[in-house]
C-alpha cells in the first residue's frame, strides 16, 4: 500500500510542475529555482527538467536510465490508478458569477463576486470548514487567544510559498495587518476588528510566530481571520500573488476571470498528492440565470450557485442527480413596520406600528407555511427569528416560527382597541387600518410574498398597499427620509458570529431599521438588547456569550421588530462530472472544498 | 386591405366587451388566492388554470385587458390634448413662445423616458390603492409622451398660420383665439386623431415595459404588464403567452387602425 501512495505522489509531483512551467511563460515571469521551498525541490529536480533527464540519457547513466524506467512504469501505475477511480487531476472547472467582481485586493472584498474569488486565491490564517462550521489550521498550524482576549498568537506553517514562488513567512502577516488597519485603505473586513482607529499592536517574535494585541477583547477573534487574505510583502506581484489553490491568472472585464492552479500550494491530501486537483477554473460573468441553466445542461458548467426554486423544480425533472436541496440556508425575507418618531407619518399609525400587540397580531396573520409552499415550491421554511438553523451555534433551538392563527390575531388587536367592522379594521379613534409595503421591484418572489400577505391581512380586515420601487428608492426612503410604512427585504448573514450583527441591534446603530439612530433606547427592551449585544461583544466565553445572544433572540421573536417571514433553502447543482463535491449552505457552498474536486476522466481529458 | 381593417377593429370591439363584463365568461375575483390549487390545470372552473398563487388566469387576463384597454386611451387622449395645446399654440403664435416650447418639447424627447417614469414613481406618495396606481401609471405615461405629437401638430399649425384660409380669417378681423378654435384646431385634428390612435398601442406597450421591470400598475390588479412577468425567465409556463398574444394581436390591431386614418389626413 504504501508502495501504491508512493507512485500516485509521483504522478501528482509530475503535474503539478509541468504546470508550474506553463503557467510561468504564461505570466512571462520566471520563478527562479532557489526561491522554491525546500519541500517541493527535491521533487521539481527529479521529474520536472526534462533537459536534464535528457543528458543523463544522452550520457549512458545506467543508474539514471534504471531510474528512469522505475520512475516510468511507477508513472504507469499511478495513471492507471487514478484512472480506476474514475476522476482524474487536472481538467478546468466552470462556473458562473452573478457579477462583476470589484476587486481582486482580498483586503477590500465587498461583493460575492470578489469574495469567492477571494475564498478560491487567498490564503488565510484560520479557515472556516464550511460543513463544519469549526476553525481548521491553514497558514497558521495553532494560535491562542492572549492577553484577555485582547490577542491572539499564531504558530505558522513553514515551508509555503506565494504562487509565484516568493516564500511565505511572518513578515507577509505583519505587512497584511498593518495594510488591513491602513485607514486609508478604508477594507471593510477591519471593521469586524473594531480596532476604532486605535493602534493595534503587531509583533513578529520569531519567522514563523505573530502576535496581534487590540486595543480592546474582540469577540470571537478568531473566526475574523477566515476573511483576511495574506499579501505579500515581497512579491512583485504585490496582491495578486496568492497563498490559496488558485491564483488569478486572466481577466476580461464583463467576461470571464480565469484562474489557474497555484504550483505552490502547501496543502496535500491524505495520501499526500498535492492539492488542489484541478489546473483551471474558468468564471464566467453571466448575470442572466437562464442562459446559465441552459449551458449547464449542455455540460459546459460543472456548477450552479444559488439556483432559484423554479430553476431548481425544472433541473430536478431534466437532471435529478445533479440538484440538491441543502435545507435552510443563511437568506431569510422579513418585514418591519417604520416606528421611528421622525418618520413623516400621521401620529396614529405610528402607535399602530410602535404597538406590539399589533405587530405580533401581523405575525400571527401571515401564514409562513402558505409563503415556502407557493412562492419557494417548498425549498424554505418558515423563519424562527434573526438566526438562521443553518448557522449551527448560534441559533436558538428554543425558539418556533409565529404560528398561523388569524383568531388569534384578531384576539391581540381587540386587546389593543382594535375593532373589526364590516370586513375592515378601525384602530380606538375610528381610523380605517389600511397602510403600504414597500419592496424592491423586479425580486419576483419578493412581489409574490407581498401579494400573499396581502390577502392574509385582508381576511382580518386590513387594507394593505403593495408599492414595488427601484432599490435605491427603498435605501433612501429606510434609511434617509424615512418616508415608509412597513418594508418587505431579505437578509443574508454572512458572518456566523453576532458581532457582526452589532449595527442592527444596538438602537444607536444606523441599521437598526426599525427605528434607526436613536440617542437613547426607545423601549426597556431596546435597551434589554442593548446590554446584552454588549455583554456578548465582550465575553470571551462562547457558552456565555451563546446564552446572551439567546436572550437577544427570545426578546427579538417577542417584541417582533421584524416579522421574520421564511429562511431559504440553500439550492445548487452540481454537475455528475465532478467528484468529491459535497456543497455546503455556507459560501461559496458548491466550491468551499475546491482543492478536492476533481473531474471525471472524459471532462477533465476536455 | 379593408378586410384586415375591419377585422381588426372587429377583434378590439370583442376584446373590450369581454374586458368590460368578464362576469359573462368568468366569476372568479381575479384576486382571489386558491392557495391549495396552484399552478392548476384548464378545468371547468378555471377555463385557463391558475397561476403559482392559485389565481384564476382568465379572470386576470380580462381583468388586465380592461386596465390596458381602458387607461391607455385615456393616456392617449391626455397627451393628444398636451400636444395641441403646447404644439398648436406654438405652430399658431411662433416667436418666442414657438422658441420656448421647441426647447421643451426637445429637452423633454431627449430625457430617457424609462428612467425618467421610474423616478417619478419613486417620488409619488406611497399609499394609495391599486385603482390608483392605475390612474398614476397611466397618467405618468399620458404627461412625459405629448412631445412628439406636440411637434407634428406644431408643424402642422404652422402651415396653417400662413395659409390664404387664416390670412383670410385675421383679414376679416377675428381675434387671435377664434382663428385658432374655429379655423386651425379644426384643419389640424386629423392630425391629433392619427397621432392618439398611434399613442394607444405605443401606451400599451410603455405600461407593459414598466409592468415587466415591476414598476406598473399595483398588486393584486392584474395588467398586461405584470401578466407578462412570468415570461422574464425564457423558461415560462406555456400558459404565460396568453398575455403576450393577446398583446400583440391589440397592438397589431391599433396600429391597422391608426394606418387607416392616417391614410384619410393624406
Amino acid at each position: 500500500m504504501k508502495a501504491f501512495l508512493a507512485k500516485l505522489d509521483c504522478g501528482a509531483g509530475t503535474r503539478a510542475c509541468r504546470v508550474e512551467t506553463r503557467l510561468d511563460a504564461f505570466r512571462g515571469l520566471r520563478t527562479p529555482r532557489s526561491k522554491v521551498p525546500n519541500t517541493h525541490a527535491p521533487r521539481s529536480k527529479g521529474i520536472v527538467r526534462p533537459k536534464s533527464v535528457d543528458t543523463s540519457v544522452d550520457a549512458a547513466d545506467t543508474s539514471v536510465r534504471a531510474t528512469a524506467v522505475v520512475v516510468l512504469a511507477l508513472l504507469t501505475l499511478a495513471c492507471s490508478a487514478v484512472a480506476a477511480t474514475g476522476a482524474q487531476p487536472g481538467g478546468e472547472l466552470r462556473f458562473c458569477l452573478y457579477s462583476e467582481p470589484k476587486t481582486f485586493n482580498p483586503l477590500l472584498v465587498a461583493d460575492t463576486s470578489s469574495e469567492a474569488i477571494r475564498y478560491m486565491t487567498a490564503g488565510v490564517l484560520i479557515r472556516v470548514n464550511r460543513q463544519t462550521q469549526e476553525l481548521e489550521p491553514s497558514l497558521a498550524v495553532s494560535w491562542r487567544v492572549v492577553s484577555q482576549g485582547r490577542g491572539i498568537a499564531f504558530k505558522l506553517r513553514q515551508h509555503v510559498a506565494f504562487s509565484d514562488g516568493t516564500p511565505f513567512s511572518a513578515e507577509d502577516v505583519a505587512y497584511t495587518m498593518h495594510t488591513l488597519f491602513d485607514p486609508s485603505l478604508h477594507a471593510p473586513t477591519a471593521d469586524s476588528f473594531h480596532a476604532g482607529g486605535a493602534a493595534v499592536k503587531i509583533e513578529t517574535p520569531a519567522a514563523d510566530e505573530v502576535t496581534l494585541t487590540f486595543p480592546t477583547p474582540v469577540a470571537g477573534i478568531e473566526r475574523l481571520f477566515d476573511q483576511v487574505g495574506i499579501l505579500s510583502s515581497k512579491s512583485p506581484r504585490k496582491e495578486m500573488a496568492s497563498l490559496g489553490p488558485f491564483y488569478v491568472a486572466q481577466y476580461k472585464p464583463g467576461s470571464e476571470v480565469d484562474l489557474s492552479r497555484n504550483p505552490y500550494y502547501w496543502k496535500r491530501d491524505r495520501q499526500g498528492l498535492r492539492l488542489p486537483r484541478i489546473d483551471a477554473v474558468r468564471l464566467y460573468i453571466q448575470q442572466n440565470r437562464d442562459m446559465e441553466l441552459i449551458r449547464f445542461q449542455r455540460g459546459d458548467l460543472n456548477i450552479m450557485s444559488a439556483v432559484s426554486p423554479e430553476l431548481f423544480d425544472q433541473l430536478q425533472a431534466r437532471m435529478p442527480a445533479a440538484v440538491r436541496d441543502l435545507g435552510p440556508s443563511l437568506e431569510s425575507e422579513m418585514m418591519w413596520f417604520n416606528q421611528s418618531p421622525k418618520a413623516p407619518l400621521p401620529a396614529y399609525k405610528k402607535l399602530w406600528f410602535q404597538s406590539r400587540e399589533f405587530r405580533r397580531a401581523l405575525s400571527a396573520a401571515v401564514n409562513r407555511e402558505d409563503l415556502c409552499r407557493l412562492v419557494y415550491r417548498g425549498h424554505a421554511h418558515p423563519a424562527e427569528g434573526p438566526i438562521s438553523p443553518a448557522n449551527r451555534f448560534w441559533f436558538n433551538s428554543g425558539l418556533k416560527p409565529h404560528r398561523y392563527d388569524p383568531a388569534e390575531a384578531l384576539a391581540l388587536l381587540g386587546k389593543a382597541g382594535f375593532r373589526l367592522q364590516d370586513g375592515q379594521l378601525y384602530d380606538a379613534q375610528s381610523h380605517a387600518v389600511e397602510f403600504s409595503i414597500v419592496t424592491n421591484a423586479g425580486n419576483q418572489a419578493r412581489e409574490k410574498i407581498a401579494q400573499m400577505i396581502q390577502q392574509d391581512l385582508k381576511a382580518i380586515g386590513i387594507r394593505l398597499n403593495v408599492v414595488k420601487l427601484d432599490y435605491s428608492a427603498i435605501i433612501d426612503r429606510i434609511s434617509q427620509s424615512l418616508d415608509y410604512e412597513s418594508c418587505l427585504l431579505g437578509l443574508t448573514n454572512v458572518d456566523l458570529d453576532p458581532d457582526a450583527q452589532m449595527n442592527v441591534w444596538l438602537s444607536s446603530a444606523s441599521n437598526h431599521q426599525w427605528n434607526p439612530n436613536q440617542a437613547s433606547p426607545a423601549t426597556p427592551w431596546e435597551a434589554e438588547i442593548d446590554r446584552l449585544m454588549q455583554a456578548q461583544g465582550s465575553e470571551l466565553n462562547p457558552a456565555r456569550r451563546k446564552a446572551y445572544f439567546d436572550k437577544v433572540q427570545e426578546i427579538v421573536s417577542q417584541e417582533v421588530p421584524f416579522l421574520y417571514l421564511v429562511t431559504k433553502n440553500a439550492l445548487v447543482a452540481v454537475s455528475p462530472s465532478l467528484q468529491n463535491a459535497d456543497p455546503s449552505v455556507l459560501r461559496p457552498q458548491a466550491v468551499w472544498n475546491i482543492e478536492m474536486l476533481a473531474l471525471t476522466q472524459e471532462v477533465a481529458k476536455k | 386591405m379593408k378586410a384586415i381593417r375591419y377585422l381588426a377593429a372587429t377583434l378590439l370591439l370583442a376584446l373590450l366587451l369581454a374586458a368590460l363584463w368578464p362576469g359573462a365568461l368568468t366569476r372568479t375575483p381575479y384576486d382571489r388566492q386558491f392557495r391549495e390549487l396552484p399552478n392548476a390545470p384548464v378545468s371547468r372552473q378555471f377555463p385557463l388554470g391558475t397561476d403559482e398563487l392559485g389565481r384564476d388566469r382568465l379572470s386576470r387576463l380580462l381583468y388586465g385587458t380592461r386596465v390596458s384597454l381602458l387607461a391607455a386611451p385615456a393616456a392617449a387622449l391626455l397627451s393628444t390634448i398636451l400636444a395641441a395645446l403646447v404644439g398648436g399654440l406654438a405652430g399658431f403664435l411662433g416667436g418666442w413662445f414657438d422658441r420656448a416650447a421647441v426647447a421643451l418639447i426637445d429637452l423633454m424627447l431627449s430625457l430617457p423616458w424609462l428612467f425618467l417614469l421610474i423616478i417619478v414613481r419613486a417620488m409619488l406618495p406611497l399609499n394609495v390603492p391599486a385603482l390608483v396606481s392605475v390612474l398614476l401609471t397611466f397618467g405618468l405615461i399620458g404627461l412625459l409622451g405629448w412631445p412628439s405629437a406636440a411637434r407634428i401638430v406644431r408643424a402642422g399649425c404652422r402651415t396653417l398660420r400662413c395659409s390664404d384660409l387664416v390670412l383670410q380669417a385675421r383679414a376679416c378681423g377675428l381675434p387671435r383665439g377664434r382663428v385658432l378654435l374655429k379655423h386651425v384646431l379644426p384643419n389640424v385634428r386629423p392630425i391629433l386623431t392619427a397621432q392618439f390612435r398611434a399613442s394607444i398601442p405605443i401606451y400599451i406597450l410603455a405600461e407593459a415595459n414598466l409592468g415587466l421591470l415591476g414598476l406598473g400598475v399595483a398588486d393584486p390588479l392584474p395588467s398586461w404588464g405584470n401578466l407578462l412577468r412570468p415570461l422574464e425567465s425564457g423558461l415560462a409556463p406555456d400558459w404565460a403567452a396568453w398575455a403576450p398574444l393577446i398583446l400583440m394581436l391589440v397592438v397589431v390591431s391599433c396600429l391597422y387602425l391608426t394606418q387607416s386614418s392616417k391614410v384619410v389626413v393624406q
